[in-house]
């Protein structure tokens, strides 16, 4: 068996550290199966409650954007100050808005 | 905790300093360098020049070993901890070197290097980690003064890694100082009890204080004047104080805790400058110290063997964890069809 087979493989944890609020990215481990890396990313990420509840997902499964297409997926938005409520003048007798 | 600034040498200057010549693409580069300059930071999927990638990697990784390889001096004290209280908190703070250790690994590991390689590097003894770890823990109070001066000399070196250029360690640093605080506490706070005890209890904290000194003075790594590459861990925001300027706050932080402890710091030469605002102090043996990291300190083979044996002794869980994962799946598989 080569070493890349025997390696566990690579996890990416999210933690919710208090109900209502979103699970976050908080790092990653190695770990066999999905019930295994439950198991370590309680024992890591939340050995003095810093969570309510664990995702945990292998890390091969996550697709990301490009960095090299930063500029046409993101660059769009940054001239369309129509989408923010500052972009517009009210009287000021109408008060808050 | 535990880092060493050897790896990356250090010296004045920080953004004065032009780079390395380069043989990278010059647009990427230039790219690369104004997010420096900007204070910005880099993400796993940049682009990063490859001496940058190089540096991070050992860096990194040596950041780690250091954490794992610190498991073992204090490990040693768990089942002969004086109380069942001292116990549950030295367990506590060992597993939390185990997870500094897998923050690393982990920030080392989104640079393109694996686990099963960082670890061969250990194990062969190629790759490096903190000497201070090569010291062996002779008493109780050893435990006790680790917490105190090593962790707080692994917290001052730390901090500034928080603003670290590189993202992910940046991060995994943020994470590790939220915790250490609790282990340089504990320490302080065992090293007080003692000092409330028997003439030998307090002759024991004293004796542990005189070996551990310069030992931790040195975790700061060789003075500025020694350290000719240096100028690049700053010029990449790697790096964001000088040896000796950390080794400084070090002295002018501890000084006064040492008094309160009721200890003396074993430097005949350490003595409070008016004009320069700060602690004078006495010279650190450099010869010692690349003794000990070139491999000739007191424990560096028992360490290294006890860390092999571990993971050798480890293989068949690693091993039938993957065998069970493999089976889990296969009857899901079956279960489906
Ligand atoms: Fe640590
Ligand atoms: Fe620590």
């Amino acid at each position: 068996m080569t070493t890349a087979l025997k390696e566990w493989p690579l996890w990416e944890v999210f933690v919710r550290s208090k109900q209502g609020l979103e699970h976050k990215h908080c790092g990653s481990l190695h770990a066999a199966d999905a019930a295994q890396a439950l198991e370590m990313a309680r024992d890591v990420y939340t050995r003095r409650q810093e969570g309510v509840s664990i995702w945990v997902v292998e890390s091969k499964a996550i697709t990301a954007s490009n960095p090299d297409e930063k500029g046409e997926l993101f660059d769009p938005a940054a001239d369309k100050i129509y989408r923010h409520p500052t972009f517009y003048e009210i009287p000021e007798e109408v008060g808050h808005m | 905790m535990y880092t060493q600034s050897f790896n990356v040498p250090d010296a004045p200057g920080g953004k004065t300093v032009p780079l390395a010549p380069s043989t990278e693409d010059p647009a990427l580069q230039a790219a690369f360098d104004a997010r420096i300059d900007a204070d910005g930071r880099i993400e796993p999927q940049d682009w990063m020049p490859e001496a940058y990638r190089r540096t991070l990697v050992r860096q990194i990784s040596q950041h780690a070993h250091s954490e794992i390889v610190g498991m073992l001096p204090e490990g040693n004290w768990i089942s002969r901890a004086p109380s069942l209280k001292r116990k549950a908190i030295l367990i506590a703070k060992v597993q939390d070197e185990g997870g500094h250790g897998l923050y690393l690994y982990s920030a080392a590991e989104t640079l393109g290097t694996s686990r099963d390689q960082m670890l061969e590097g250990l194990h062969s003894g190629r790759a490096k980690y903190s000497s201070i770890f090569n010291y062996p823990t002779l008493t109780w109070a050893d435990v006790g003064v680790i917490g105190w001066l090593v962790d707080g000399a692994a917290i001052m070196n730390q901090i500034p890694l928080c603003r670290c250029s590189y993202g992910p360690y940046a991060r995994a640093m943020v994470r590790v100082c939220k915790e250490e605080s609790f282990h340089q506490r504990q320490g302080y706070e065992a090293l007080l009890v003692m000092m409330q005890g028997t003439a030998e209890q307090k002759a024991m904290v004293q004796d542990a204080v005189n070996r551990w000194w310069w030992k931790c003075l040195a975790m700061f790594g060789p003075p500025d004047a020694d350290s000719p590459n240096s100028a690049q861990g700053m010029r990449w925001g790697i790096k964001r104080i000088s040896n000796d300027d950390l080794r400084q706050k070090f002295v002018d932080a501890t000084v006064p805790q040492a008094k309160v402890l009721g200890v003396t710091l074993p430097d005949p030469d350490l003595k409070w400058n008016e004009e320069r605002q700060h602690h004078d102090y006495g010279q650190i043996d450099w010869n010692e110290f690349w003794e000990t990291v070139n491999g000739n300190g007191p424990c560096n083979k028992e360490r290294l063997a006890t860390r092999v044996k571990a993971y050798n002794d480890g293989e068949w869980v690693r091993d039938a964890a993957l065998a069970h994962a493999r089976k889990q799946q296969q009857r899901k598989m079956k279960e489906a069809a």
